[in-house]
């Protein structure tokens, strides 16, 4: 059995999968200055009686490092930055404990400066002497050539609790982005490893010792002692465990939009097939714009409890959120109140709820079950059309070869699949007015638990071959080896899915469910004065997002239980 | 974060599965570093940088500018049509006031490419930018526009079919065509009879080096970029004349290509030439897309950049004041020259041979020119290459007055169908194109 556990704003949620689906789910208040007592009380709610070794394994997903970002409770981190020719590194600093230094490298990863190490051993002793304890390393290109960052934290020694280097977040090129995600990772470092510490503590203490894994960014999973070389693939796993939610009822052959409506936002995902698109460069954290893989996902300012108001005779939903409903004792009427007045099945104080439309339904000048309405379609259409913008500028990405543009794939959308808190109400009114077949997840309520629960682990590769210089290296795996001239394209895809699947396995991924792909093949001739000089290959390669195929048979039985189910009838916990 | 002062469109076309041959310069390997630079610098990622994916020019779109023989699709590739949309795309994001400014990363070029187009020239089949202009005329009804071409070659197809028009500006800054291909754009090449003063050519010598490109620039162009008053600048950006090319003799760096792009503001920037695809490009392009942006492009330099090294000879600024004057001298004389051509001249006529040196054809061509006393005149062109194949084309301007228009129409029912391949009509008062095979 796998237990999933989602740390969300205002819930926590849990279950407990085994082969005949869920076992048991609950339900508790999140306590967000003691995150690991709800954890904990989740966990109790649903081992209860559980024999611990018949727990395979738990999988966390928190918002606990995004809070911290969010609320800029960050400790001091210091940047070294190697950025040689180009943007002024200046426009990149991240906080005071910030460094330009020596030392260039060029896009085919040859030295152009060096760095000087009295400079490093500088800054070194100023960072500690500041008591920074946490420093991230970047150069330029240094995906191409990691020589400068290495040398830099051979520099820095072991007088840091932890130095991140640039090259080992992400193959991709972007110098901007490989500092935001440095410092973050830097950042979140404490506050990761404190937490998940004390919870395996915990487990331990109660007698279940199962490992532990984290929910990533990308949808994926890793295990707990993998996270701590790479925190900040943690943060933004809130999206990531809805997407995982929906994916068992997603059709195959068909792109699916997944709606996750809360109380203050709507997230959006897209589903091609049953593979969830990923971001093309990494998620962006509030003001930074990070390599951190993750999906594709727009987080939208409207949800069920988003503040409704009247102004020039026009209405406006949100962007903001007061409080909750006005039938469950907040100050504003939001949607949720028109879901109420509707005469939708919902709990709370449906006197507050008609108070509240009937303000909004005077200034509109309507009925009040007109403007209630009103009010709810409009909430469906704010969504919807953010939903299409999504798709429009996921179609409207760059290309960048003759065939990806006359074969480009567009994203057509026919089915959305809805889950959160009012999942059931919108789907229903959606399904009404749009040309979608709308469809709540089964167990909409939980459906992020257990999309932590039944994600597999995930990582990503890049191989750059260069025959001039005779180097093949995959830089996040501080992989190096020399190649002779004669090197193929069919060896360059083969080395990089057998260093592909020995990450996976070393965070975390059962070896018999690996489901690798290229994402990227390339092949250029070098040729100088006329004449071949090498050749230059990139590939990269992932580990797609997905379900473990050990929970296959149960995600099975789970969709013939649930798919037939009519829109709006999801099952109540 | 970065923001840009001006929002800058960029469309990054590198064709990454296109090239002429293998070992061509013009192949798939030519922006590959540029791409990685742009992705590097975290480019896309400026606030008031946006990147389009390029539309795909159609067949139309090709025919308001060129007599392709024997159709369009025997001389050009889908690259081709990728390149010209990417053109295109800056361009509508431009007049959608989406952008303030924008930059077309594409490959292949076109400014060899003229109006008859049996093949390619100097690695170009179509020229991307007339195309982009042409259906910014036809769209949303752009007149008067100046390109700067400032490419290492004369760009002589962009002159060739802009030579009769009053409305182009052409201004091509290059190597001196007694040293470089295609061997034209003389500065006494000033345009057609009913044209001149639209078309300004500027021969560098070899080794000029940026202190000569921008003493040109502030005494040649811009004074005549500014008294023409045109709607848009187009910049034709050629990066051949670095020092690093290896086709090419020149000096300039990418501190200098970037000051000249912010000397000249163009609106839409087209990537022409330039194969110095690692020493360059790279730096080039960052250069221009900063320059655009009105971003501070002061630390963007060649890793190997010396201005003592690459120093241009001492008598190369004398010699770009002298031309200087000379070239104004002329060109404030054009009006009074228009008005004599239209005094004495019914017709004019001119004969000369075209090398397509990329495919290797010989064209030889007449041209006859109806000297219209109000317009810019109705123009024929007999077009026969050394392959054999014969075509007549006729070419009604934009702005042709009734009398053109009917002559043009005469011209095409009265050519003997039997001695040509194919006869050509392309009237640009209604777009219509019209073919006749023998």
């Amino acid at each position: 059995m796998i237990i999933g556990l989602d740390v969300g704003g205002t819930h926590t949620d849990v279950v407990l999968l085994g082969e005949q689906g869920i076992e048991c789910q609950a339900k508790v208040p999140t306590t967000h200055d003691d995150l690991l007592a709800c954890v904990w009380k989740g966990l109790e709610a649903v081992t209860l009686g559980v024999a611990p070794h018949e727990v395979e394994r738990l999988v966390l997903s928190t918002t606990l490092t995004t809070n911290a970002i969010a609320e800029a409770k960050l400790p001091p981190v210091g940047m070294i930055v190697a950025a040689g020719p180009g943007l002024d590194p200046e426009a990149f600093r991240t906080s005071e404990h910030y460094y330009s230094v020596s030392g260039s490298i060029d896009h085919r990863g040859r030295e152009i400066q060096p760095i000087e190490p009295v400079e490093i051993e500088a800054i070194a002793s100023k960072l500690r002497k500041e008591g920074v304890r946490h420093v991230g390393v970047v150069g330029k290109f240094s995906v191409r050539n990691p020589k400068h960052e290495t040398q830099i934290q051979q520099i820095l020694g072991d007088h840091f609790d932890y130095v991140v280097l640039g090259h080992r977040l992400s193959g991709h090129l972007n110098f901007p982005r490989r500092i935001a995600t440095a410092y973050l990772n830097a950042a979140v470092y404490s506050i990761h490893k404190k937490f998940f510490d004390a919870v395996r503590r915990s487990l331990k203490r109660n007698g279940l010792a199962i490992p532990i894994h984290i929910l990533k960014a990308d949808g994926g999973t890793m295990s707990f002692d993998a996270s701590l070389d790479l925190p900040g693939q943690t943060i933004l796993s809130g999206p990531a465990a809805s997407v995982m939610g929906s994916l068992p009822y997603a059709t195959e052959n068909l792109d699916t939009l997944v709606l996750d409506i809360g109380g203050t936002t709507t997230d959006m995902a897209i589903l091609v097939g049953t593979v969830p698109l990923l971001a093309a460069q990494g998620a962006e954290v509030g003001q930074f714009r990070t390599l951190i893989r993750a999906l594709r996902s727009h987080s939208l300012a409207l949800g069920g409890d988003t503040a409704v108001r009247v102004k020039d005779g026009r209405l406006q939903l949100g962007p903001d959120r007061e409080g909750p409903a006005m039938a469950f004792g907040g100050p504003t009427p939001t949607p949720t109140d028109a879901i109420i007045v509707l005469g939708e099945d919902l709990k709370g104080n449906r006197a507050a709820s008609e108070r509240g439309m009937a303000q909004v339904a005077q200034a509109l000048g309507l009925p009040l079950r007109e403007a209630a309405q009103w009010v709810f379609d409009e909430a469906c259409r704010g969504i919807l059309r953010a939903a299409e913008d999504m798709v429009q500028a996921i179609n409207a990405k760059p290309v960048y070869t003759v065939r990806q543009l006359l074969e480009g794939y567009q994203v057509q959308p026919k089915e959305i699949l809805v889950l959160g808190g009012p999942a059931p109400y919108f789907a229903k009114r959606m399904q009404e007015i749009s040309p979608y077949s709308v469809r709540v997840v089964p167990s909409w309520d939980v459906a992020n638990a257990v999309g932590a629960a039944l994600a597999r682990t995930t990582c990503e590769l890049t191989l750059f071959v260069d025959t001039e210089r005779g180097i093949a290296t995959a830089p996040e795996e501080a992989f190096h080896q020399p190649v002779k001239r004669d090197f193929t394209m069919e060896k360059a895809v083969s080395l990089a899915l057998e260093l592909l699947t020995e990450k996976a396995v070393r965070e975390g991924a059962s070896r018999d469910d690996l489901e690798t792909e290229v994402l990227e093949k390339l092949q250029f001739n070098m040729v100088r004065g006329f004449y071949t000089t090498g050749k230059y290959y990139r590939v990269r390669v992932q580990v797609k997002p997905g379900l473990i195929s050990h929970y296959q048979s149960v995600v099975q039985k789970m969709q013939i239980t649930y798919a037939s189910a009519p829109c709006g009838s999801a099952r109540s916990s | 974060m970065l923001r840009a002062a001006y929002k800058t469109g960029l469309v990054i076309f590198p064709a990454f599965d296109w090239a002429i041959s293998p070992t061509h310069p013009e192949r798939e390997e030519r922006l590959l570093y540029t791409q990685d630079q742009i992705f590097e610098e975290g480019l896309l990622d400026i606030q008031g940088i946006l990147e389009f994916k390029p539309d795909l020019a159609t067949i139309e779109d090709v025919q308001r500018v060129h007599f392709c023989a024997p159709d369009e699709r025997s001389v050009l590739t889908e690259s081709h049509l990728i390149s010209a949309g990417g053109a295109m795309t800056i361009a509508k994001a431009l007049m959608a006031h989406k952008i303030d400014r924008g930059f077309a990363l594409v490959r292949p070029p076109g400014h060899h490419a003229m109006r008859v187009v049996h093949g390619a020239r100097g690695f170009c089949n179509i020229n991307i930018e007339a195309i982009m202009i042409e259906y910014l005329r036809d769209v949303y009804g752009v007149d008067r526009i100046a390109i700067v071409d400032t490419d290492c070659h004369h760009g002589d197809g962009t002159q060739d079919i802009y030579w009769h028009d009053p409305d182009t500006l052409f201004i091509s800054i290059h190597q001196d065509g007694r040293t470089l291909y295609p061997g034209s754009g003389f500065h006494h090449e000033l345009g057609g009879p009913t044209a001149m003063g639209a078309t300004i050519n500027i021969p560098l010598p070899p080794k000029t080096s940026e202190e000569g490109f921008l003493r040109a620039m502030e005494k040649i162009v811009l004074p005549i970029v500014q008294e023409f008053q045109p709607e848009l600048i187009i910049n034709s950006a050629g990066q051949d004349n670095h020092y690093t090319d290896p086709i090419t003799n020149m000096n300039f760096s990418a501190q200098g290509y970037a000051t000249l792009t912010s000397m000249l503001q163009p609106h839409i920037a087209v990537l022409e030439g330039g194969y110095s695809i690692e020493g360059a490009l790279p730096y080039v392009n960052v250069g221009i897309i900063l320059a655009l942006a009105g971003l501070d492009y002061s630390k963007v330099k060649e890793p190997d950049y010396d201005p003592k090294r690459i120093r241009q000879p001492e008598e190369t600024n004398a010699y770009i004041d002298r031309l200087a004057e000379e070239i104004l001298g002329y060109w404030r004389r054009c009006p009074e020259f228009i008005a004599k051509n239209r005094a004495t001249k019914e017709f004019a006529q001119r004969e000369r041979t075209i090398y397509y040196d990329t495919d290797n054809i010989l064209e030889n061509q007449k041209e006859r020119l109806r000297v219209c006393p109000v317009c810019s005149g109705v123009l024929s062109i007999d077009s026969l290459t050394d392959r054999g194949y014969h075509i007549f084309a006729i070419h009604i301007p934009r702005k042709a007055c009734p009398e053109c228009v009917a002559l043009g129409y005469e011209w095409f029912d009265a050519v003997h169908g039997r001695s040509y391949d194919r006869v050509f009509l392309q009237d640009r008062t209604t777009n219509r194109y019209l073919v006749r095979k023998a």
